[in-house]
């Protein structure tokens, strides 16, 4: 499609978005639980372009952002360790925890080293056999079964030295908790792209027979979004509730089976902490009793003195993740919380909701022109 | 095993004896040999005129070698970008080596020759230069820094406090093409062969950009924080706004993969051929001219404008026409691709 075209099909969409929202007669308040729609939604500038009455929320749609600090400060302690090895996606090093992080672990001498696939860490652990090698396993449904593969290409190797700090968190359950919430106010999800690969359609069914809310799967393109916003606008508008999916050349009704299946084969579902948003029942993964030796939490847990008290800060993260306040209502943003020295996780992850707000949202220039 | 002093750098070849010498006679003057070099002295001694510019810049890439250049070539084209964006003519530099013990003579003579190409194509001369050697383990194979000095064009005015509202902003070609390429060989991603590093000395092009359109403002060189930065720099500095067109901005499909697939941000990729101009809207169509006929600046365009609103910063006009702000890069995304 030429460039015309796309700015012309989007002033198009956007007239019927405005046509629909004012025919709902209330405002509309839409979630996105995915971090790269929240990147997406801001870099095309989308949000301003909605009208009066139609608004965007973020929901927990980065990983990183949902970890708790106690997460963190277990992955600290264990980084701690003479004989470890972290492995871990690049993000999670500027995590802060409740006293440190794991980049200043880092400085200080604790061997971490950045992967970009969690089978990277097979090779760590063949190469350092007198080490213990633990992947920090965080992530939603997308990067569970990669995972568990690790897990059982580690079985089968025998390596014996390979570990996981598991912290894989699940969509739908955190969706429930969210859409149970008096303090959430939501009338439609923009469901997660990648997240629908593997979960299928299916999985968010229930927001149509339990909730009888509307939710439409789409992809990160500016276009797709704003199609899966006319949809849910429509549906708003004529009351309904239904699941469709408008990123149906990737995503499937039964999602990939077999992914899903590896992930089972090694987790098992578990009541889960999310930050700030608390124990959530089934809502993460936990590996099965037959991998147990891959949990390093089961097989040399840390000792009580190597945690440190847990630190409240006025870091307003969680009601950020639940789409109750905005970035900007919290004291610490754009001063004492930035990118640079971030003091809660949605402002450290690229696809935090904080960090999307102050490197796309913080300036004024969008309020000036037209 | 003792080194093969005739095949790697062993630190004798840095203990400035006979040895030293050797290395200087067969690899180095070969290459960069001229007059003024040739005199071997503590200095080099100049002829220069008029004002004067000034720069220097250490070069430390990983991978060295990528698709369409090394270290060389950054170190000889950076340096002398750096002149041709102060409004100057490039004329003499230094390069100061440090090489870690084990480094194979025969990339060192590879990445001299190619220092020299560029020199030569840069019309510059490399004038002066020092060599060290480190132990094992205490470099990353070669460092290479330059030192350039250039002769500011007569009547040219070059800084951020000459731009002024409603000038153009022209860019000289394709974005992101040099860290993408670098990124790609990283992280071992595969990319055709006609994407590689735009690595380039762009001196003629200033030249002929600020004949054809004396009253440019600016001239910079997107390299690291890329376009995001240099343009946030200069609204800065000069307390205008800055709005870019996204569909005007050059970007190739394969560019844009990497970033898609690594997670950055093309306005924040460094450029090491390209060039950024705010010249006076008059002026505008005879700079663009200037530039597409040089042959590092064939695919340069208009990319946006500065106005009155928004003092100090900078926004995109996305493709669906929506507007958002293009922030400072944090400046830790990409580390040592320059």
């Amino acid at each position: 499609m030429g460039r015309e075209q796309q700015r012309e099909l989007a002033r198009k969409l956007l007239d019927s978005i405005t046509a629909l929202a004012k025919k709902a007669g209330r405002p509309l308040r839409f979630m996105e639980v995915c971090g790269t729609h929240t990147v997406a939604i801001f870099r095309a500038g989308l949000r301003q372009m909605l009208p009066p009455g139609l608004e965007l929320v973020s929901g927990p749609g980065c990983p990183v952002c949902v970890t708790p600090d106690s997460y963190m400060d277990k992955a600290i302690a264990y980084a701690k360790r003479e004989d470890v090895i972290i492995t871990t996606f690049g993000d999670m090093l500027k995590v802060p925890g409740s006293r440190s992080s794991l980049g200043a672990a880092r400085t200080e001498g604790a061997d971490i080293r950045i992967v970009y696939s969690p089978l990277d860490s097979l090779q760590v652990a063949r190469e350092n056999p007198d080490k213990k090698v633990i992947f920090l396993a965080v992530g939603f449904e997308t990067t569970a079964p990669t995972a568990a593969a690790t897990v059982l290409a580690g079985k089968q190797a025998a390596l014996g030295n390979l570990y996981m700090l598991s912290a894989q968190k699940l969509v739908p359950p955190v969706m429930r908790a969210l859409i149970s919430d008096p303090e959430v106010k939501v009338d439609g999800f923009i469901l997660p792209g990648h997240v629908a690969v593997v979960t299928g359609t299916e999985a968010f069914r229930f927001l149509e027979t339990d909730c009888h809310l509307p939710g439409v799967v789409t992809g990160f393109e500016p276009l797709q979004i704003l199609r899966s916003l006319y949809r849910l606008t429509a549906q708003a508008a004529a009351g309904e509730a239904r699941v469709e999916n408008e990123y149906g050349s990737v995503v499937r009704p039964e999602g990939n089976p077999k992914s899903r299946q590896v992930t089972e084969e090694v987790y098992e579902a578990v009541s889960v902490e999310w930050r700030g948003l608390g124990e959530i029942p089934a809502s993460g993964l936990r590996m099965r009793d037959a991998y147990a030796e891959f949990d390093i939490e089961r097989v040399l847990p840390l000792k009580a003195e190597e945690l440190p008290p847990p630190k409240k800060t006025a870091c307003r993260c969680g009601e950020v993740l639940r789409g109750v306040v905005t970035p900007r209502d919290c004291p610490l943003f754009g001063t004492a919380c930035v990118p640079t020295h971030a003091v809660g996780p949605c402002m450290v992850s690229v696809e935090g909701v904080c960090a999307a707000w102050h490197k796309y949202g913080k300036g004024t220039f969008s309020y000036g022109i037209k | 095993m003792a080194l093969n002093e005739s095949e790697y750098i062993t630190l004798a070849h840095g203990a400035g004896g006979k040895i030293s010498r050797e290395l200087m006679d067969k690899v180095i003057l070969p290459e960069f040999g001229n007059p003024i070099l040739n005199e071997l002295h503590d200095g080099a001694r100049l002829e220069l005129s008029g004002r004067l510019a000034f720069t220097t810049d250490s070069y430390t890439v990983q991978p060295l070698f990528f698709s369409g250049g090394n270290i060389g070539k950054l170190a000889v084209c950076g340096t002398v970008n750096d002149l041709a964006m102060t409004g100057a003519v490039p004329r003499y530099l230094s390069a100061g080596i440090i090489i870690e013990e084990g480094f194979p003579i025969k990339d060192l003579r590879t990445i001299a020759h190619t220092m020299r190409e560029m020199a030569e194509a840069a019309g510059v001369a490399i004038v002066t230069g020092d060599t060290k050697v480190v132990g094992r383990g205490k470099a990353d194979g070669i460092f290479i820094n330059t030192a350039g000095i250039g002769e500011l064009i007569e009547g040219v005015s070059i800084s951020p406090k000459e731009v002024r509202p409603g000038m153009k902003v022209l860019l000289s070609g394709y974005l992101g093409d040099h860290a993408a390429t670098v990124l790609a060989g990283r992280h071992g991603l595969q990319l055709p062969d006609y994407i590689k590093t735009d690595c380039a000395p762009l001196a003629q092009l200033t030249q002929a950009l600020l004949k054809a359109a004396p009253h440019t403002a600016v001239l910079r060189d997107p390299t690291r924080g890329g376009l995001a930065a240099v343009l946030n720099e200069i609204a800065e500095a000069s307390g205008v706004g800055v709005i870019i067109e996204e569909e005007r901005l050059p970007v190739r499909p394969e560019v844009q993969g990497v970033c898609d697939i690594l997670g950055f941000d093309v306005l924040e990729l460094a450029n090491e051929g390209k060039c950024v101009a705010f010249v006076p809207e008059e002026e505008a169509p005879a700079a663009l001219k200037a530039m597409q006929q040089s042959p590092y600046g064939k695919a340069a365009c208009i990319i946006g404008e500065t106005t009155g609103q928004a003092a100090g910063q900078v926004a995109l006009r996305t493709a669906i026409g929506g507007l958002r702000v293009v922030d400072m890069p944090l400046g830790n995304l990409v580390p040592r691709i320059c």
